[in-house]
């Protein structure tokens, strides 16, 4: 494609400019106000670029400048993002939802010289905060709503009054805009993207006009996008995900961005819009997921016939279109026919109909809703990257979505794993570092890798396996690293499994102990005339000790590494409690203490010759009373 | 802007004075409330301005006009608006179909044109789709356009109740205890909005609640009713050191 070879050596409002005159009468954005989808070609949007930033730089933003974004998604964010770039100064977006210390805090370590504001809420922030902020000379606001008050005062100024500022120097100089954006260069820094750090400040990410531009010509070059095709615009700006969607992907390929009503109007727009790609974390997916579930429980009962069944056939076609495989043609019959019963107008009803693609990204999303999507026809595809990368550095391929991956790299995306274990990558997107954290700098981008701190390995098939941060990882005796959390988490995936604990830092293999859950196994039991009394006598069962060991046997096989392997497993004789200290009140295990605690079973575990061990289990009810219980304890060896 | 005057209004039920000799006035462009213990005779009072009682005495001037024998319809089309205590809307009918009924008599086309929905009929109905859409933003009620207002939370019924009262684009609006049974952060929001409505839409406000909190941080004048009788007035301030109104809220110690 020689037309992308191009676009990698703009800026992104030379990029603009470019889209204006490729598809300059097509629609780039479109926002609902008072009811109504306001439409404005590329061509408007880029004479709202044009005054803006002729008016910003006439009220004294510089090259290098920083001008911060809070607002929800609107059209105005876009615009007066890529004015200031235009300008050469520097966009930054700040979350909607953070408290006026941390905006504070954040304008200061950016040094934020003008701030812009969708409506009054985030003004007042910035009022409640304003002697703190000394470096902040203007706040443009969107929604005169309310603003009332702030009228008289020059900190504050409305974007229709910079609109007119812009008009007014452009009938002296209509060139001005076309002369600001010759001189900027894809390199140079563009936007300060607020990295997710887990603790202290956040840092600032310095990501260059390549960057973005990047990022959307290679995810294209993977998934086609076509002029005219619809992006609803619902994740907060200040995340990559979204700077990606709007800088990157809708200029580079010419897609509409739309923006909702509101945000709690969103997903209501999204069906009216039946966007061509979405993007969003699995949280979102987990709400789409239930909302489909409650509607079908709300349907009559044909419906739900209907659903339920073709929902397994579904299933199954799912796990052939995953991985591109040939379908049998009795199932490829009942496919479509699922697909003409129930999932047309089922994605119909959520908006999903239109939909090509659809990516999940941020954190891990459990097997079940993959299978789901793609059941109901929904092309949802895991990413892997971060913010560092612009985004996405590994991706899923059409026909080669696996659930336990996340695919492999983009293209002009290099990726190795180091001798640590950690994910590195290089590619054009890469970040040109932290703002003004040279050490920070440093560590990200040592040897010209970007560190994701991230522990994974390539499997077979190429395809990215990320296992945990790095430093929650453990090695065996023999330095080989796993994560336990991620086996844990896989062991889990089983329905009869409720908890269990990984062993083997510093061992010669992996253990585990394994609580089995109480209601599922219950049932079986009940169904299979299985007798018990208490969680402790169904947990010491034969049959149940069998089942496990087919968990365990099955969870083995489908594990690839081999040091991966349980190899010895005891079923704990009570389930471990918040009020034993055993978990975290967030439900996560605590490592340390269970391995105390049980440091008999952990002997036990680690030596071959132990079949089963009498052990005193001690219990403390909720009114104080405790008991001992005498119970047998069996290991269980696996081949 | 013009002036609400109440001059020596009686309204009574059989034996029973709901309202005695009441003289006061509503000063254009401020918010003023009317406060008192139940029984006071505040609805009443909200009922014979909108026209829904007629006082047995005494007279009601809303600039020019004399509303004192005024039925309800001549009354809010001199643009003065009511959001009643009770939800009074539509309960089957969406929260956009409410609204736009509420426009109806501004809708001036005939029952012809009205079938074949052309011309004026089609461009009046845009315009007041209009007028509408620009209440459903100001009081923030987009994600509830098409939902019926039965299906609504409590919270958001009273804010539907008040947008169909701005709906008539009111001069005087005439809020009847609109923060009852809320929550204090739905109380917080409709304070926002009353105060938005008094500043930016340019209308003059009549308040009757209960939560004296609110009413002494929001109002400009503060009238009080005690069994049909004035028996205080003045600024807020003033009005909490009033000791007859202290004893008529808290009783005599």
């Amino acid at each position: 494609m020689e037309e992308h070879k191009d676009i990698l050596d703009y800026t992104i409002p030379q990029l603009l400019r470019w889209r204006v005159q490729h598809s300059g009468d097509k629609v780039a954005l479109r926002e609902k106000d008072f009811g109504r989808w306001i439409s404005y070609t590329w061509k408007e949007y880029y004479e709202y670029v044009r005054k803006t930033a002729v008016g910003l730089e006439k009220i004294g933003l510089k090259k290098d400048d920083k001008l911060a974004l809070i607002s929800d998604n609107i059209p105005e964010v876009l615009v007066v993002a890529i004015a200031a770039q235009a300008v050469g100064g520097i966009s930054a977006g700040i979350y909607q939802s953070s408290l006026p210390d941390e905006i504070a805090d954040i304008l200061n370590y950016m040094d934020v010289y003008m701030v812009f504001c969708g409506d009054q809420e985030q003004v007042d922030k910035l009022v409640e905060v304003r002697d703190r902020i000394p470096k902040v000379k203007k706040v443009i606001y969107e929604d005169p709503r309310g603003m009332r008050g702030y009228r008289a005062d020059d900190w504050f100024m409305q974007i229709d009054d910079l609109y007119v500022l812009g008009e007014e120097v452009l009938k002296e100089n209509p060139d001005r805009l076309e002369e600001m954006i010759e001189r900027g260069r894809p390199d140079d820094v563009c936007h300060l993207c607020q990295t997710s750090g887990t603790t202290g400040l956040p840092k600032g990410a310095m990501m260059t006009h390549r960057n973005y531009i990047n990022m959307g010509v290679q995810i294209t070059k993977v998934d086609k996008l076509d002029e005219g095709n619809e992006y609803v615009s619902f994740l907060p700006f200040a995340w990559i995900g979204e700077q990606m969607n709007s800088f990157g992907v809708a200029m580079a390929t010419g897609i509409t961005v739309n923006f909702p009503e509101s945000v709690e109007t969103a997903m209501e727009d999204l069906k009216e819009i039946g966007p061509q790609f979405i993007f969003g974390a699995p949280r979102f997916y987990e709400m789409l997921r239930s909302q489909i579930w409650l509607k079908i429980d709300d349907s009559y009962w044909l419906n739900r016939r209907f659903y339920e069944y073709f929902m397994k056939v579904g299933e199954r076609a799912a796990v052939y279109r995953m991985s591109g495989k040939k379908m049998p043609l009795a199932l490829r019959v009942k496919s479509w026919l699922g697909n003409i019963m129930v999932f047309l107008p089922l994605t119909n009803q959520i908006g999903l109909l239109r939909l090509r693609r659809a990516y999940t990204g941020g954190a891990a999303l459990g097997p079940d809703l993959f299978t789901f999507y793609q059941a109901i026809g929904v092309n949802l595809k895991q990413i892997y990257g971060q913010t560092e990368i612009t985004g996405i550095a590994y991706m899923h391929r059409d026909g080669d979505v696996r659930p336990d991956t996340v695919g492999i790299p983009l293209p002009a995306t290099e990726c190795k794993i180091s001798d640590e274990g950690e994910i590195l990558s290089r590619s054009p997107s890469v970040t040109a570092g932290y703002y003004k954290l040279d050490d920070k700098t440093e560590e990200l981008l040592a040897g010209g890798w970007l560190h994701s701190g991230d522990a994974g390995f390539i499997d077979k098939d190429g395809h990215l396996v990320v296992i945990d941060r790095l430093s929650d990882v453990m090695h065996n005796k023999a330095g080989e690293m796993f994560s336990p959390m991620f086996l844990e988490n896989k062991l889990k995936f089983s329905p009869y499994i409720k908890e269990a604990v990984i062993f083997g830092d510093q061992r010669e293999y992996i253990a585990a102990l394994i609580n089995i859950d109480p209601i599922v196994v219950g049932k079986w039991a009940e169904d299979r005339g299985i007798s018990f009394t208490t969680f402790m006598d169904l947990s010491a069962g034969p049959e149940v000790a069998e089942l496990m060991i087919k968990q365990v046997i099955e969870f083995n096989q489908t594990i690839e590494k081999e040091h991966f392997r349980i190899h010895r497993f005891a079923i704990l004789y009570k389930l471990l409690d918040v009020d034993d200290s055993e978990l975290t009140k967030t439900g996560k295990i605590r490592r340390k203490f269970i391995r105390e605690k049980y440091d008999d079973l952990y002997t036990a575990l680690y030596d071959p010759s132990i079949s089963e061990k009498k052990v005193e289990a001690f219990f403390q009810y909720q009114d104080g009373q405790t008991t001992t219980v005498q119970t047998t304890l069996k290991f269980y060896t696996m081949e | 802007m013009d002036t609400l005057k109440i001059a020596n209004v009686t309204l009574s039920f059989g034996g029973l004075n709901a309202l005695t000799d009441v003289n006061l006035n509503i000063e254009p462009g401020l918010i003023t409330s009317i406060i008192g213990p139940n029984g006071a005779g505040k609805t009443s009072l909200l009922n014979c301005i909108s026209g829904f009682y007629h006082p047995n005495a005494g007279d009601i001037f809303y600039g020019e006009h004399r509303l004192t024998r005024s039925s309800p319809h001549q009354v809010s089309n001199l643009g003065v608006a009511r959001a009643f205590q009770n939800i009074e809307l539509f309960r089957g009918m969406t929260v956009l179909d409410n609204l736009m009924l509420a426009r109806h008599q501004n809708l001036k086309y005939n029952f012809f044109q009205a079938v074949v929905f052309f011309g004026k009929a089609s461009r009046q109905e845009a315009e007041n789709r209009r007028f509408v859409e620009d209440v459903i933003d100001f009081m923030e009620l987009e994600p509830y356009r098409k939902r019926t207002v039965g299906s609504l939370a409590y919270g958001i019924q009273k804010r539907v109740e008040v947008a169909r009262a701005l709906t008539l684009g009111p001069k005087l609006l005439l809020l009847d205890e609109p923060m009852a049974g809320m929550n204090v952060e739905e109380k917080e929001d409709i304070v926002r909005f009353i105060m938005d409505i008094q500043k930016e839409r340019q209308a003059t406000i009549v308040l009757v609640e209960h939560d004296l909190g609110v009413v002494m941080d929001i109002s400009d004048y503060v009238y009080v009713l005690d069994f049909g009788e004035l028996i205080g007035a003045g600024k807020p301030e003033e009005v909490a050191k009033d000791p007859k109104v202290i004893e008529a809220y808290i009783g005599e110690d």
